[in-house]
């Protein structure tokens, strides 16, 4: 496994010693291993030599840089209008359920995370999601179970 | 039934050329100016929503002295109720490259990016594929210029350009100051072009048929065909290419349900349109042109598709300036207020007031246009808001 170090060095070589490697660092950290820990930040910071403030200040403007530690899928499903429309509550309600998690929370096991998200770009196939970046469309609670399992069986 | 006002085409979704990148390969031969002159005659404007004139951008940039100039492409499409810049990346991106190559060879860009908003990830792999046949294909041409993509992490303001050059810098994607544009203070302080998906793919059409072709479809007002995504109520939900011009109530025949109470134009950002004034109404015409359209039929509450709306912006707002941090969620706090009686019907009136003054008073245009649907929306279901 790649070390955080070693994604930073990567990223400066890339993109130069400057602000500009920034955000591509931090999206292959999360990539890594699905959110920015301080330790992180503090690190990236003395690469850059800028502050870990600033650092922490760009991170937690995106939605998709997360912070806190994360399950390994991180499930977002869409909140816009016609989502909700089309019965966003109901697979909301249905994921809750198979996964016995709130909104917000993480299951035991590490392996998944339940969030919301704004408009996927999704509208016309709703009500949608994401897990991590694979999306999910015209779902219902019947699918949403059959595609948990799926992802369950994936890694046993 | 018979429709003379509604007008499909089929030009942006329309096949390839046999040869990759034809039409960039044509338009090299073509004196630049004259190309840029084309575009102006077309009539095209910038097809993300603020409607700026294409080939006027383009000639202002091609004029900046600059040695180091960038085209960015815009696809960090987050307006609610908007996808085609989904369907025309996974369709058609051969394109959107032509259209920021041609960019590039009449400016004399030499680095394009493709800004790819985070919820599009998985288009990558097969974008790069494309990237690929570009990058050989420009260098066959004898173009000096490359394309990359930088994905985008998740933030609606992104899609405002300034944003998006601040977020590429490694930033928080708060927009800047106006003037001076990305035109002259763009990525890193150079000149930037920065142009919607839609936008860039429909100026290869544009060279491809002809500014005359083009410019002929449309009203005199507008020029041209539109993609428009059109979601909600509709049996015919999806991405629809129209000539532009059209009356609302058309546009509801042809889309609606049969029961449609009222239109979003222009996603969240926009306008919202009761029935009694489809007859009066034409979309692009005092309303925006992103072409996000959602179509609501009288089952929906508008208390609800509105507090969806507020909760979005006060979630979305940068929080870089008062007016649009805390007017975004005193608007959302003021319905619920409302709604639930602790606030008197007189209330919304100020709340009305509250958001004229953010658009007079916010930095960018995420604040600057809350009041559209807020306004449009309280004042047409006034008593919606309120029992």
């Amino acid at each position: 496994m790649l070390e955080i170090s070693e994604i930073i060095q990567e990223k400066v070589a890339e993109h130069g010693r400057e602000r500009k490697a920034l955000l591509p660092i931090l999206q292959s950290i999360v990539n890594l291993k699905n959110y920015i820990a301080d330790k992180d930040m503090v690190q990236i910071a003395e690469a850059l030599d800028i502050s870990a403030a600033d650092v922490y200040g760009t991170a937690s403007f995106y939605s998709f840089l997360e912070t806190e530690e994360k399950g390994k899928y991180v499930i977002r499903v869409c909140k816009s209008i016609t989502c909700e429309m089309k019965g966003k509550h109901c697979v909301l309600k249905a994921l809750e359920d198979t996964l016995k998690v709130k909104l917000g929370e993480t299951t035991h096991d590490g392996l998944f995370s339940l969030e919301q998200a704004n408009c996927l770009g999704l509208c016309d196939v709703g009500p949608a999601m994401l897990i991590n970046e694979q999306p999910y469309t015209k779902l219902t609670p019947d699918s949403v179970h059959e595609i948990i399992t799926e992802y369950r069986n994936k890694v046993k | 039934m018979a429709n003379n006002q509604l007008k499909r085409v089929d030009i942006i979704f329309s096949p390839y050329s046999v040869a990759p990148y034809e039409i960039l390969r044509l338009t090299m031969h073509k004196e630049k100016s004259d190309v840029i002159n084309e575009l102006i005659e077309s009539g095209l404007r910038g097809r993300g929503g603020a409607g700026f004139p294409t080939g006027l951008k383009w000639k202002y940039l091609a004029a900046e002295q600059d040695s180091e100039k960038y085209i960015i492409c815009n696809a960090d499409e987050g307006e609610p109720g908007t996808f085609k810049d989904r369907k025309l990346l996974v369709e058609v991106p051969r394109k959107v490259f032509s259209g920021m190559a041609i960019a590039a060879y009449v400016t004399g860009a030499k680095i394009g990016f493709l800004y790819l908003r985070r919820e599009y990830r998985n288009l990558i792999p097969q974008l790069n594929k494309e990237l690929d046949i570009f990058n050989e294909s420009a260098k066959k041409f004898g173009l000096d210029f490359k394309i990359s993509i930088f994905s985008g992490s998740g933030a609606y303001v992104c899609g405002e350009e300034t944003a998006l050059i601040e977020s590429m810098e490694g930033k928080r994607g708060e927009p800047r100051n106006k003037p001076p544009f990305p035109i002259q203070n763009g990525y890193l302080g150079k000149p930037t072009l920065v142009n919607n998906v839609e936008t860039f793919a429909s100026t290869s059409m544009i060279c491809r048929i002809g500014a005359d072709k083009y410019k002929a479809l449309g009203t005199d007002d507008q020029h041209g065909s539109k993609l428009f995504s059109i979601s909600g109520d509709s049996p015919k939900e999806g991405v629809h290419e129209l000539e532009l011009g059209m009356k609302i109530s058309d546009f509801v025949e042809e889309f609606g349900d049969g029961d449609t109470k009222a239109v979003q134009i222009g996603g969240v950002a926009g306008f919202c349109i009761p029935r009694k004034q489809f007859e009066t109404s034409i979309i692009g015409e005092g309303n925006t042109t992103g072409g996000a359209t959602m179509i609501f039929n009288s089952t929906r509450s508008m208390y609800n598709v509105l507090h969806n709306y507020l909760d979005f912006f006060a979630e979305e707002s940068c929080g870089q300036c008062t007016p649009c941090r805390v007017g975004t969620q005193q608007l959302l706090k003021g319905i619920e207020a409302v709604k639930s009686g602790k606030k008197p019907a007189s209330y919304l009136d100020d709340l009305i007031k509250l958001s004229k003054t953010m658009q007079i008073t916010s930095k960018c245009g995420l604040g600057q246009s809350v009041t559209n649907s807020f306004a449009s929306i309280i004042e047409n279901f006034r008593e919606e808001m309120i029992y």
